[in-house]
């Protein structure tokens, strides 16, 4: 059949097509791919893989395309999880694993950092935020522990094709409106599994207008969207963004969608947004922060792959610069990596946040998971994580609500969730 | 014949396999299925039962223990009108049959439920029989088998051969 003719095919398809070793593919059938990258940390990856692997006498077919981050159990709280951590620590070891990052960050966060996910690519991770890789134009989704042991032993995964969901963000938005403001409006209006598995692929001029760290929390949230990816176009941006992190010269040509694929389309006019909340306990229990009734906080926690990146801690310093947080409020700041930490201590946020009242936590996952130290029980929170399950945070009686930074920031200064385009205004 | 423990709607991984338990084995994992919205569930399980849920069972974290934990318990299958995707791959590789069924809302709690994976049917104590969505012979394969890793165990090419 010839090109022209041939059905246009949406840039999740192309993704996959190449992984499939095919020309192109459809929605709905069943195709092999071939891994690029594969990264698990020390919750889902060696304490889980060597036993299996020891099992079943195999090996890791290619430790190049393997990466492993230490970042749920430490700081070790206790001697399960010095256990869990030390397993991790003397298999990559054993293994000679060449990309092994320890207690550098959060995955999602430190393994873009270092460059390995870059558009084309095909990857998986054995954690649900996996799809944070879409923000780079890669294809890349969550799995667990066993089906990755099936992927480092094979070098395969099997995928259905998925349908493309375009979530169109028209115009700009308002200062103090971020990302995590969009994701928390799509996920009220389309739920927690309005996603329904298939490829999401944000666009849009207020999309294209985000730095990558904004696109990383889109793809992110991809996660309580209900989709297996999250997919940002790659753009200038990416891959000037790639050029300081370690992967100069990457192609983006070949990895848009064609004009005219098919897919349903949702559009929102991002310039009309403004900052979202969800309350306990789920992310897709969301309202306008102005439409809440008044809710004082015990906690404001900045933290996680979702919501403490560079640009994270730069919006919340930016609300609390030269300010004190409100008596009784306790303010968490638990950066998403070491280097974002860095950054922020270069540019005087960190020490805004410090001076604010911020007392600062290990650069990993710690309470957004429930893992190390957990939120007191019966304390009402508000945090820029992904996740408000009940229990979410380690302790059945908290209440979590979730917002952007800057609504962390704002309202940890007002001792209740509040809206922080009166404080910058 | 099985006994259906009958649940909500968005049942999450975290109400499944609490964060602060994943530390632990399986045993001890068990112990606290469900314990925040069932709390009889995890002690009054036996094996062959079947959980009847709401929608979007299992949406959240990937951790497999989420399935894995129900496997250990004995449930024979989940009965849902749907599933988050993620928990859909983990359940089927650790050998838990998932069974989509528009119409589980209509099953009672302790009912008596018969099922058949290969012909996609739930059949309830009434003789009423309720159609599940097909599920892709490879998957079927790997559950009845026990999960991805006795698979693997048996025949290493097997995740190639699919049809």
């Amino acid at each position: 059949m010839a090109a022209s003719t041939a059905e246009p095919q949406t840039l999740a398809q192309k993704l996959v097509a190449r992984a499939a070793g095919r020309d192109r593919v459809r929605p709905g059938e069943i195709v092999t791919c071939r891994v690029d990258l594969a990264m698990f940390h020390d919750s889902s990856g060696p304490r889980r893989l060597k036993p299996m692997l020891a099992e079943l006498g195999a090996r890791i077919r290619d430790k190049d395309r393997v990466v492993l981050v230490i970042d749920h159990f430490v700081p070790e709280a206790d001697d399960e999880a010095r256990r869990i951590v030390r397993i991790a620590r003397e298999w990559a070891a054993e293994q000679a694993l060449p990309h092994v990052y320890d207690g550098e960050g959060i995955c999602h966060v430190v393994v873009p950092r270092h460059g390995h996910i870059r558009p084309g690519m095909f990857c998986v991770g054995g954690d649900s935020h996996s799809p944070t890789g879409g923000a780079f134009g890669a294809y890349m989704f969550g799995i667990g522990a066993t089906e990755m042991l099936g992927v480092v032993i094979t070098g395969e995964i099997w995928l259905q094709v998925p349908r493309t969901i375009f979530m169109q963000w028209n115009r700009r938005l308002a200062d103090g409106v971020v990302a995590k403001d969009m994701m928390l409006a799509m996920i009220g209006r389309f739920g927690m599994n309005g996603g329904r598995y298939q490829a999401v692929e944000f666009c849009g001029d207020a999309v294209a207008a985000l730095s990558m760290a904004e696109r990383m929390t889109l793809c992110n949230m991809s996660a309580e969207l209900g989709a297996q990816a999250g997919l940002v176009a790659p753009d200038a941006v990416t891959r000037d963004w790639l050029s300081r992190h370690g992967a100069p010269d990457v192609d983006i040509e070949p990895w848009r969608g064609d004009e005219g694929a098919a897919g349903e389309r949702h559009e929102f006019d991002a310039s009309t947004l403004a900052p979202q909340v969800a309350l306990p306990h789920s992310p897709a229990n969301v309202r306008a922060v102005g439409e809440l009734d008044p809710v004082r906080i015990d906690v404001a926690y900045v933290g996680a792959c979702t919501g403490a990146k560079l640009d994270d801690l730069r919006a919340a310093a930016r609300v609390l610069a030269g300010r004190r947080v409100a008596p009784g409020v306790q303010l968490l700041v638990a950066p998403a990596s070491v280097a974002d930490r860095d950054e922020a201590d270069r540019d005087g946020s960190l020490r805004q946040l410090v001076d604010a009242g911020a007392t600062l936590l290990p650069t990993t996952c710690g309470a957004c998971a429930g893992y190390g130290q957990a939120i007191a029980e019966g304390s009402t929170v508000i945090s820029s994580t992904a996740r408000n399950f009940k229990g979410r945070m380690g302790s059945a009686s908290a209440r979590v609500y979730l917002g952007s930074p800057y609504t962390v920031a704002a309202s940890a200064l007002r001792g209740r969730i509040a809206d922080a385009r009166e404080v910058l205004s | 014949m099985s006994r259906a423990w009958k649940l909500g709607a968005d049942v999450d991984t975290d109400q499944l396999v609490p964060g602060a338990t994943m530390k632990f084995g399986l045993d001890v994992i068990a112990r606290h299925v469900l314990e925040a919205v069932r709390p009889d569930f995890a002690g009054g399980v036996r094996r062959g039962d079947v959980i009847v849920a709401g929608p979007n069972f299992g949406i959240g974290s990937s951790r497999e223990q989420a399935a894995s934990a129900l496997v250990h318990l004995g449930v024979a299958a989940v009965v849902a009108p749907s599933y988050g995707g993620l928990y859909f791959r983990n359940a089927f590789n650790v050998g838990l049959l998932l069974l989509t069924c528009p119409q589980a809302g209509s099953i009672d709690d302790g009912e008596a439920i018969a099922f058949d994976a290969r012909a996609g049917t739930v059949t309830r104590a009434s003789g009423e029989r309720l159609r599940c969505a097909p599920i892709p012979g490879f998957l079927l394969d790997m559950v009845e088998a026990g999960g991805l890793l006795a698979q693997l165990k048996a025949n290493p090419k097997t995740r190639t051969e699919r049809t």
